[in-house]
């Protein structure tokens, strides 16, 4: 796999307030990466690192081995789609001038910018100043820029804060399509719960420190998250059920027909075998694996209060 | 390349939202009713109108031209940033460099056509009067030049301004007081310094160096000696001979007034964080 962009030992202080500390991620091409963390985390610090408007304090940052602050700068920009969080335009200029600008800018020839617009479904509002545009459309074109000249990397910061539920689908939707083209693509964000199944990958940032970074998968692993086992159990059942089970098996809710436990991954086995020797005490059994979002709370309860 | 079209993004952007019509307008009543009432004073004394023209416009000029550069300019880079256009701008394949002088051409083009259309019809209707003298047409062309240079000059003050200050009220606060200084203060208190050192320590050198530190004097030196026909009504003529200093020097001057603001706000502008 080749990585596309890197942070390597990458620490930035803004007069005394660390920002961001000592971090080391990569975004491997063809991957959508989750950036996730509270507001302050240091999600957005990162983001313009990768676009060279800031310099890194410490450590270095690379896209396809170009310091992207540097003199080459450009060269790495070129490569990159990025949509800031609340992303604004000049309001007196129409949708279509402002693509036409920013593809001049790229480079690109604006011939693809009716096609973009059409894309994002804003095609009808090309020609109407951008001052009247919703929040939910201005996003759109928000989204159309990033894609003008099809770039390698696309960045996207907290893409849905402040949209309505219908807009959030959409946008979501898009960079599904964009997943599906392979396009290698970062996403900030604080809602985890709706990344959770469109990303290849996770980083959890908290207080300026990268808690851990991988696949679902390996996070999982990595935090030995409980996998939680619910069990509809025959009426009071439960606590001859309960005294059959192994120790690893922890209670974490019982009613007269429900048992709900805690298993650690390793003892997730034994307990299932236990289950299965029950026989008829047990009716049901219903296994989930923690998301991302209790995988946060764990990491970010086990890092403790930034200061 | 990518500095013209920040230049041309800004251009549209004034045309846009008005800029351009209000400043060509504006520029061009003054400049009208200096030509077609100022030339009264001349009356039936065999006097170059135009030269008359010259001399009155270039006063005026000292007064506006660097006010439109300023309101122009002020919130060239603070503006964006407050609008949250700056970040999404930088990330595009654009050096910092290119935007400060993308925006300041940008500008000096509207002032540029705002001072050639509105002094160019003041030139017009005066070309309908007759007895009207080579070397005015000539002096009038090098102030309506001048005047650009004037307002370029202001431009990138403005521009500097713009990249110092992180709030965009206080860029117009700091834009007011450049006005301020170069246009009202500078001069009054050059005046009081002279009168109360008597001539005892600044001579004739030290004032003419002093000068040069304000583009608008510059520009008032170059417009009221460069030709003699209008010095003869500036009331620059005549044994003091105030500026002997040739006009190309005026001109370079000028020339650094605009490269050295715009220099420095390509270095504040680098420099300054996101």
């Amino acid at each position: 796999m080749t990585r596309i962009a890197e942070w390597s030992s990458v620490t930035k202080r803004y007069r005394g307030v660390t920002a961001v500390e000592q971090v080391s991620l990569g975004l491997e091409a063809g991957q959508v990466t989750a950036l996730v963390g509270h507001n302050g985390a240091g999600k957005t610090t990162l983001i313009k690192l990768l676009l060279g408007l800031i310099r890194p304090s410490e450590g270095s940052v690379r896209i396809s081995g170009i310091d992207p602050a540097g003199n080459r700068g450009a060269e790495a920009r070129r490569a990159i789609g990025f949509l800031p969080e609340s992303v604004a335009f000049h309001g007196a200029m129409t949708g279509h001038e402002l693509m036409a600008f920013y593809a001049r800018l790229k480079g690109e020839p604006d011939g693809r910018n009716a096609e973009l617009l059409e894309r994002v479904g804003i095609a009808h509002a090309a020609n109407r100043r951008v001052a009247t545009y919703s929040k939910g459309m201005r996003q759109r074109l928000g989204i159309a820029q990033t894609l003008i000249g099809d770039p390698r990397l696309m960045l996207f910061d907290e893409p849905t804060s402040g949209l309505d539920p219908a807009s959030r689908t959409e946008v979501y939707r898009m960079i599904d399509t964009l997943r599906g083209s392979g396009a290698t693509v970062l996403i900030s964000t604080h809602a985890l719960a709706e990344v959770e199944d469109r990303v290849d990958r996770a980083a959890i940032m908290h207080g300026g420190r990268l808690l851990a970074a991988g696949t679902l998968d390996e996070l999982r692993r990595g935090v030995v998250a409980d996998v939680r086992i619910h069990l509809s159990v025959r009426p009071c059942a439960t606590a001859r059920l309960l005294a059959q089970l192994p120790a690893e098996a922890r209670c974490a809710g019982r009613s007269d027909a429900a048992l709900t436990l805690d298993v650690a991954p390793g003892a997730k086995m034994a307990v299932l075998r236990a289950i299965a020797q029950a026989g008829e005490l047990v009716e049901d059994v219903e296994m989930t694996a923690p998301g991302l979002q209790e995988l946060y709370d764990r990491l970010v309860g086990a890092a403790g209060d930034p200061q | 390349m990518n500095a013209l079209v920040v230049a041309a993004q800004e251009i549209r952007v004034g045309m846009r939202n008005r800029w351009v019509l209000a400043t060509t307008v504006l520029m061009a009543a003054l400049a009208l009713s200096l030509a077609l009432l100022g030339s009264a004073p001349t009356g039936t004394v065999k006097a170059d109108p135009l030269a008359v023209v010259v001399v009155s416009l270039a006063s005026l000029t000292i007064f506006l031209v660097p006010l439109i550069a300023l309101l122009l300019s002020f919130d060239a880079i603070v503006g964006e940033q407050e609008r949250g256009t700056l970040m999404l701008l930088l990330s595009y394949p654009v050096a910092r460099w290119q935007v400060v002088v993308g925006k300041a051409l940008g500008q000096i083009a509207i002032l540029a056509v705002a001072t050639v259309v509105g002094y160019g019809a003041a030139a017009a209707a005066l070309w309908l009067k007759a007895g009207i003298g080579a070397q005015a047409w000539s002096a009038y062309a090098a102030m309506v030049a001048t005047s650009i240079m004037l307002g370029a000059s202001f431009v990138s003050m403005g521009c500097l301004a713009s990249t110092l200050v992180h709030e965009r009220a206080t860029a117009a606060g700091l834009a007011v007081g450049v006005w301020l200084f170069f246009v009202l203060i500078y001069d009054t208190a050059l005046l009081g310094i002279l009168v109360a050192d008597q001539g005892r320590v600044i001579g004739k050198p030290v004032l003419d160096s002093l000068l040069l530190l304000n583009p608008a004097d510059v520009y008032r030196l170059f417009n009221m000696t460069a030709s003699e026909s209008v010095s003869v009504y500036s009331g620059m003529a005549g044994p003091g001979d105030p500026a002997a200093l040739p006009a190309p020097v005026f001109l370079a001057v000028l020339g650094a007034w605009i490269v050295v603001p715009l220099a420095l706000a390509i270095l504040a502008f680098r420099r300054r964080p996101l």
